[in-house]
């Protein structure tokens, strides 16, 4: 499979939240602001494809009956690093994200991709495998967290972009979108619009 | 005052801040399996158990491993081993998943039946590791730990089988196209969400608070906080 193929395949024909449903968790939880969303985002894209690379690289060496755990091992250094890294230069991100970087450990993405693509494949398109599908994570993350940002604080990386004539008139934030269930709703009509727009393919 | 805040604690973990609908954790086997009420219920039951096993055990190697200090007990008082907390807890987990589906296989083969399939699923259930997480970040105690995960635990259990009977309905509903499986259940979830800030206005400690020894403790304990607050901004 070439590299563009693989890009087009985990971006959008089975993009890994929208077809596939995985890494609901975090994508719903930390999406209240564009700036978290992007973050988790990037960060996902680097746990997923670190830990695709050092997989692909370790496949024919790993049992098969242990394999989960040496997976999970994997991964889970590859967060350490990044919560650490996220704690010494981005304080008040990693304040916001809280538990949920610690959970991308258990984000079925990292470990969906490990199990189906990395330990049958070559380092080199594992790699790109990951971007992939941490590009397609990062995409919806941002589009529900700029309509979260918008509607619900008027603002878009916490710069005021409703103008305050809007606001003179009689308009006001709609505080539920700052809210779970809005989340819910919001991802399921994204999931919806794309399905008719038909990237669909091989759910379950 | 102590008892009351371990129930409040349980009462809140499973109704106002439920793991599911309130924090997101756990939805990718919420979604995989809430197609049948049978299913949901054991997978719900085995997540109830493996987290009151797990989050204790992590809480204590938490507590006497890893907190910087923890080691001074064999003469290593500078160490701090927290940039260690993930990897540990998450073999934690895989490894009790894994332990408990050897003993539940030795000696009970029909709730292995029932429960069995669904262990490997949970070593990488969110909510497992959530709950550890939560814990260490909110410091509670061993005991407030024992009840947060059970309350976690049967809020998440709550959940899914409250949404695989819905979903069971929902198949004989005519469900416009491209909206299907995923789509549907998604928006159904979010109006369960939306019912369960209902619960929201319970407050057992405050309801309590008419007797005025417990309301100054409260009181000083906000007190103390506030202060606690103010040096860390200042």
């Amino acid at each position: 499979m070439s590299i563009s193929k693989i890009m087009k395949k985990s971006i959008w024909t089975s993009n890994p939240i929208a077809f596939q449903v995985l890494g609901v968790c975090s994508a719903l939880a930390v999406t209240v602001q564009l700036k978290s969303g992007l973050v988790m985002g990037l960060a996902l894209t680097f746990v997923v494809s670190g830990s695709n690379v050092i997989l692909s690289i370790m496949r024919h060496y790993i049992p098969h009956r242990i394999r989960i755990i040496v997976e999970l091992a994997v991964i889970s250094s590859f967060v350490s690093v990044l919560d650490l890294f996220l704690q010494a230069y981005f304080f008040d991100i990693s304040k916001t994200l809280s538990v949920f970087v610690g959970l991308i450990i258990t984000n079925c993405i990292v470990m969906g991709r490990a199990e189906a693509f990395a330990l049958a494949n070559d380092p080199v398109p594992s790699f790109w495998d990951g971007i992939g599908n941490g590009t397609g994570y990062a995409l919806v993350l941002i589009a529900i967290a700029s309509f979260r940002e918008i509607f619900g604080s008027g603002s878009l990386f916490e710069i005021q972009i409703i103008p305050e004539s809007f606001y003179d008139m009689g308009y006001s934030n709609n505080g539920l979108v700052l809210l779970p269930p809005s989340a819910f709703i919001l991802l399921g009509l994204i999931i919806w619009s794309l399905k008719t727009l038909g990237g669909a393919q091989g759910e379950e | 005052m102590f008892d009351l805040n371990l129930i409040s604690i349980f009462i809140s973990s499973i109704f106002i801040e439920n793991i599911l609908l309130a924090y997101f954790l756990g939805m990718c086997s919420f979604l995989a399996v809430s197609k049948r009420v049978d299913t949901a219920m054991g997978l719900g039951q085995a997540v109830v158990f493996v987290l009151v096993l797990t989050a204790p055990i992590n809480w204590i190697i938490n507590q006497y491993l890893l907190l910087p200090g923890a080691l001074a007990f064999i003469g290593l008082p500078n160490v701090d081993l927290q940039f260690l907390q993930f990897i540990t807890f998450i073999s934690v987990i895989a490894a009790v998943v894994q332990l408990v589906e050897m003993i539940i296989e030795k000696f009970s083969p029909s709730l292995y039946m029932s429960l069995g399939i669904f262990l490997p699923l949970i070593a990488v259930n969110c909510a497992i590791l959530g709950v550890s997480l939560f814990m260490v970040e909110r410091e509670y105690s061993l005991i407030e730990t024992v009840v947060y995960s059970a309350g976690s635990g049967i809020g998440w259990w709550l959940a899914i089988v409250a949404m695989a009977s819905i979903r069971e309905k929902i198949t004989y509903s005519n469900v416009p196209e491209g909206l299907e499986g995923l789509g549907i259940t998604m928006i159904t979830t979010g109006l369960m969400s939306i019912g369960f800030m209902c619960f929201a206005g319970i407050n057992l400690v405050n309801e309590e608070s008419d007797n005025p020894a417990l309301y100054d403790e409260e009181k000083n304990s906000i007190d103390f906080m506030e202060q606690n607050n103010d040096n860390i901004y200042s």
